[in-house]
């Protein structure tokens, strides 16, 4: 018998999923954003994991969780708590139950809630039993025992049976939040292809979850999401780590150069490294090195043999690399540097979200050493920025770093899909002329020519030691040191004519422009727009280009009577805006190893505005 | 081979591969006769042209040695020579690509990269230039300096135990290892043939005096009335004699090498371990980098170990060229509109 379900439609949701480590929240996770932007929903993700691979099951350190929002309006963040909560255990459920919104909803895996697990989650009683979930709607399901009910009848171990516990509880919301199969059926369909005995069972479980929401009485209320107002055109989800290989691959090919990626497993940029290491057929040569400083130097060689040279790392690898760096400022190659941020110092959060490298990147270098850097926005603008720092590394023979960060590069949001024709053509000259060719002979840009081995009669050579200028030999000369190290500087500076001024979105001038940089575009986007819905006058900028900065910046600056820069570090903008423009500005600083909270930044905003403004 | 109908008609000469730069190593510099040999064999054993040849260097005395050569050049960083190297040679595998480098910047702060290089067999050329002490920061014992040395940061002498150059490459599997001495030009420059023609990473230790820091490390090597009786020549096939008068030769007691006297009556030339330079296992040349440290034994010079294997770039180009055959050449409009795509109207 089917009961009768009320079908509620709701602008926007967010859903946490929450289990062990070895649950598969993330399988779970990212087969419902799929799906969810398939709808055509707008939606933004959050894959919030412990570093520890299988911690041991039931504990709080091992929780991995997956969040996502979604809506049929524009968002710009993951959502600061979740309205929804699946715990699949009570670790799950301690570790997030403090995030969920006040008259928020939790769905549990019941079974799982025996005196062991209560225990290894220190509930000294059971939570699903005494009046810790007052004022919220849980409801308890025996994912267990239902998923192990609904493929009894397959040639699954036991131990087999119980790894599809997930399926059943995506099935359960797809149900609850109105979503087709089709998508996660091709998708275990294509995963198992070699296993037939696990494609039937994955889809077993998958629909009793589904029916489960149909048939029981526990359910009586499903919702809608309807699709979201996007720009016409074809999109897939996207993930940052994705996008970033993805537009590496496009400046390869706009470029005709070459792609070589020198690259040393870390966390949470390895995947760059993975899906590269798949673009075999477009000549794409990815080499995994023995340690970061062999990433960088064989990118470093690469590059001085003529390809487009990538080196991908995470904060402790960018340390590593900082010396590479260096001769790569000296001999003014080419190259593009990617720091997928985490936290630090030291190993730190691994897994977790940081902007606290930016000194690092603008500063961190022994000598007078400047390169460009620049930071993607969203998952998706990696893609662009990825293209962007190859274009300015070529055009300027420059090392070029660009920052992501976990959050973006985990995290994943729809993406119009960009013809190649749309994407920036890179003009490439490398040097064959004989005649008047010195190797440190500048053009208009202040770049030198790139003049590689293999081409006749323009044997030269390079190095880490000082140049001499246009002849490029090795010199001690004091005064041309003092040249060599401005016009490097110089070099780097001039990119500002080249890259786009700051857009303002909103007032160009007033009482308090939000400036942020790199991943927290988001969070201060929606900030801003919830003050402004307040009555509040706030105008947004973001910086994408962090040395140098863009032309306008200054300006922009003075224009408006405060400034504050929310950043996932301790003041690292903050402290670069003071020292170039002699201006104060006021922070907002938060290192929870997690992207900003809208909220956080809202009430930073009515702190600094009081209540008189515009209210 | 293509590049060689690319090779210029006219004959190239020594002074082809000297650089416009002024030479810098000290007078009496072992350098300077390592540099000599390569640029007299290069117009004769150079098989790409000349603008394909490429250098490649650390940080060191030896690491100047890219300034000096008339070819492509790259002047590195403290032991980072070899990825500079693999960088290159991946990127471009026309290049033929020599990396020169020292004991201190290939065993000490370069040694992970040297390892992984063998290991990988990358189609490189490595000179090591050892004179087993740091020369250019005036005079501090080296990963190859003997126990007990006397230096500048070992006043009481060293306390550490050197490295086996020959051994260490034996172990990473290098597939060819070989040593010579910076006085003996004439075996220099075989040797240096010899790491020309291989394909895959080519190991030549070079025993190099330091005139000013560790002068007369090799002085029983070298001097006319000492090197007889302590430098065993190796030679392909032959029987391991050495001496003034070659009466000297190693015979193998099981896996122990002994040095026994074929003149006495006791043993004959027939007792004497004949060398194999391409012995696939890695047992004969590990016996013969031992000799080293042991007293009473001479010290090898020749071809150790040669011995053949696909390299690293190889392998890569294969890979490329299969999978563009499996899923043709790469289309990015493809790629980028792959995955579960959707449209909005």
């Amino acid at each position: 018998m089917t009961n009768e379900k009320e079908l509620q439609i709701i602008e926007e949701v967010t859903v946490r999923f929450a289990g062990d480590s070895g649950d598969g929240m993330q399988l779970t996770g990212s087969q419902f954003s799929d799906t969810t932007a398939w709808v055509g929903n707008d939606l933004k993700t959050l894959p919030d994991y412990p570093a520890e691979i299988r911690a041991p099951a039931g504990t709080i350190y091992g929780v991995s969780g997956f969040q996502l929002h979604f809506s049929s309006e524009n968002i710009h963040t993951p959502g600061d708590q979740p309205d929804v909560l699946v715990a699949m255990n009570p670790a799950a459920l301690k570790k997030n139950l403090p995030e969920l919104k006040k008259n928020g909803m939790i769905i549990v895996n019941s079974d799982a809630f025996d005196s062991k697990n209560l225990k290894l989650a220190h509930y000294d009683s059971n939570p699903l039993e005494d009046n810790t979930l007052d004022g919220i709607t849980v409801f308890t399901v025996p994912i267990t025992s239902l998923t192990e009910n609904a493929l009894k009848d397959t040639k699954l171990s036991v131990k087999e049976i119980a790894r599809c516990k997930n399926f059943f509880a995506l099935g359960l919301m797809y149900w609850l939040y109105n979503r087709p199969l089709e998508n996660t059926h091709k998708w275990i369909e294509e995963k198992f292809a070699k296993n037939p005995e696990f494609i039937d069972a994955n889809k077993k479980a998958l629909h009793a979850g589904y029916n489960y929401g149909e048939m029981t009485e526990v359910f009586t209320t499903r919702y809608a999401v309807e699709p979201a107002k996007l720009p016409k055109g074809i999109y897939r989800n996207i993930s940052g780590n994705e996008a970033t290989a993805l537009g590496l691959l496009a400046a390869s090919v706009r470029s005709g150069l070459q792609l070589f990626l020198g690259s040393y497993p870390i966390t949470p940029a390895t995947d760059i490294l993975q899906f590269l290491s798949t673009y075999k057929n477009f000549g794409v040569k990815t080499f995994q090195a023995e340690d970061e400083i062999a990433g960088i130097a064989t990118a470093i060689g690469a590059s001085f043999a003529g390809n487009l040279a990538v080196t991908t790392t995470s904060g402790p690898g960018l340390a590593l690399k900082t010396e590479a760096i260096g001769l790569a400022v000296m001999t003014e190659l080419p190259l593009v540097i990617i720091n997928v941020q985490r936290g630090g110092p030291s190993t730190g959060l691994p897994t977790k979200t940081e902007q606290a490298d930016l000194l690092q990147a603008v500063l961190g270098r022994n000598g007078e050493a400047p390169v460009a850097v620049i930071a993607a926005k969203t998952p998706r603008d990696c893609f662009y920025m990825a293209i962007e720092a190859s274009r300015i590394a070529l055009k300027y023979m420059t090392p070029v770093i660009l920052l992501t960060d976990g959050y973006l590069a985990n995290g994943s949001e729809p993406w119009r899909i960009p013809s190649v024709d749309s994407l920036p053509k890179i003009d490439v000259k490398l040097r064959t002329e004989k005649e008047g060719f010195y190797p440190y002979l500048r053009n208009e840009f202040l770049a030198r020519p790139w003049a590689i081995p293999g081409t006749p009669d323009l044997e030269h050579r390079i190095g880490g030691l000082e140049k001499a200028d246009i002849t490029g030999n090795v010199s001690y000369d004091p005064d041309n040191h003092n040249k060599m190290s401005r016009l490097r500087a110089e070099k780097i500076k001039n990119i500002e004519n080249d890259i786009p001024l700051l857009e303002v979105d909103g007032d160009q001038s007033g009482d308090l422009l939000v400036l942020g940089w790199g991943g927290t575009y988001g969070s201060i986007k929606e900030a801003v727009i919830k003050a402004r819905i307040l009555g509040y006058k706030v105008s947004q900028a973001h910086l994408q280009y962090l040395n140098p900065f863009p032309k306008n910046t200054g300006e922009v600056l003075k224009s408006f009577k405060k400034v504050l820069v929310p950043e996932i570090n301790l003041g690292q903008l903050a402290k670069l805006l003071r020292s170039e423009y002699l201006i104060e500005v006021e922070q907002f600083n938060m290192m929870r190893g997690l992207p900003l909270r809208v909220s956080y930044i809202l009430n930073k905003i009515k702190e600094i505005q009081g209540g008189s403004n515009g209210k | 081979m293509e590049s060689k109908v690319e090779l210029k008609t006219e004959k190239l000469t020594a002074k082809d591969f000297a650089s416009d730069q002024e030479v810098r190593w000290c007078p009496g510099c072992g350098n300077y006769s390592i540099l000599a040999q390569v640029q007299r064999t290069f117009p004769e054993i150079i098989e790409v042209p000349k603008e394909n040849v490429v250098w490649i260097s650390g940080i060191g005395c030896s690491s100047r040695f890219p300034y000096y050569m008339g070819t492509y050049g790259f002047h590195g960083i403290h032991g980072r020579a070899p990825v500079l190297a693999t960088g290159a040679k991946l990127a471009n595998p026309k290049l033929d690509v020599w990396v020169a480098t020292g004991d201190g910047d290939l065993l000490s702060i370069g040694g992970n990269h040297f390892i992984h290089a063998c290991r990988k067999n990358i189609d490189l050329k490595v000179l090591l230039f050892n004179n087993q002490i740091y020369g250019l920061t005036k005079g501090q014992y080296s990963p190859t300096s003997e126990r007990g040395k006397v230096t500048k940061t070992t006043p009481f002498g060293s306390v550490d135990y050197p490295f086996n150059p020959t051994m260490l490459a034996t172990g990473a599997d290098a597939t060819f290892i070989a040593r010579s001495i910076d006085r003996n030009p004439k075996h220099l420059q075989d040797m240096i043939k010899r790491v020309a023609k291989h394909k895959g990473l080519a190991f030549l230790e070079i025993y190099q005096n330091c005139n000013i820091f560790n002068d007369g490390a090799f002085a029983v090597l070298t001097e006319k009335d000492t090197k007889d009786d302590n430098v065993l020549i190796l030679e392909h096939n032959q029987p391991m004699v050495f001496g003034k008068n070659k009466d000297k030769g190693i015979k193998l007691d099981g896996l122990k090498p002994v040095v026994i006297d074929i003149s006495n009556g006791k043993h004959s030339i027939n007792d004497v371990f004949v060398h194999d330079e391409f012995d696939e296992s890695p047992v004969r040349s590990t016996i013969l980098s031992s000799f080293t440290n042991m007293p009473g034994f001479p010290t090898p010079i020749g071809v150790f170990r040669q011995v053949f294997k696909p390299t690293y770039g190889q392998g890569l180009t294969e890979q490329i060229e299969e999978v563009k055959k499996r899923k043709g050449e790469g289309d990015l409009e493809k790629v980028l509109f792959s995955g579960n795509t959707w449209e909005v109207n």
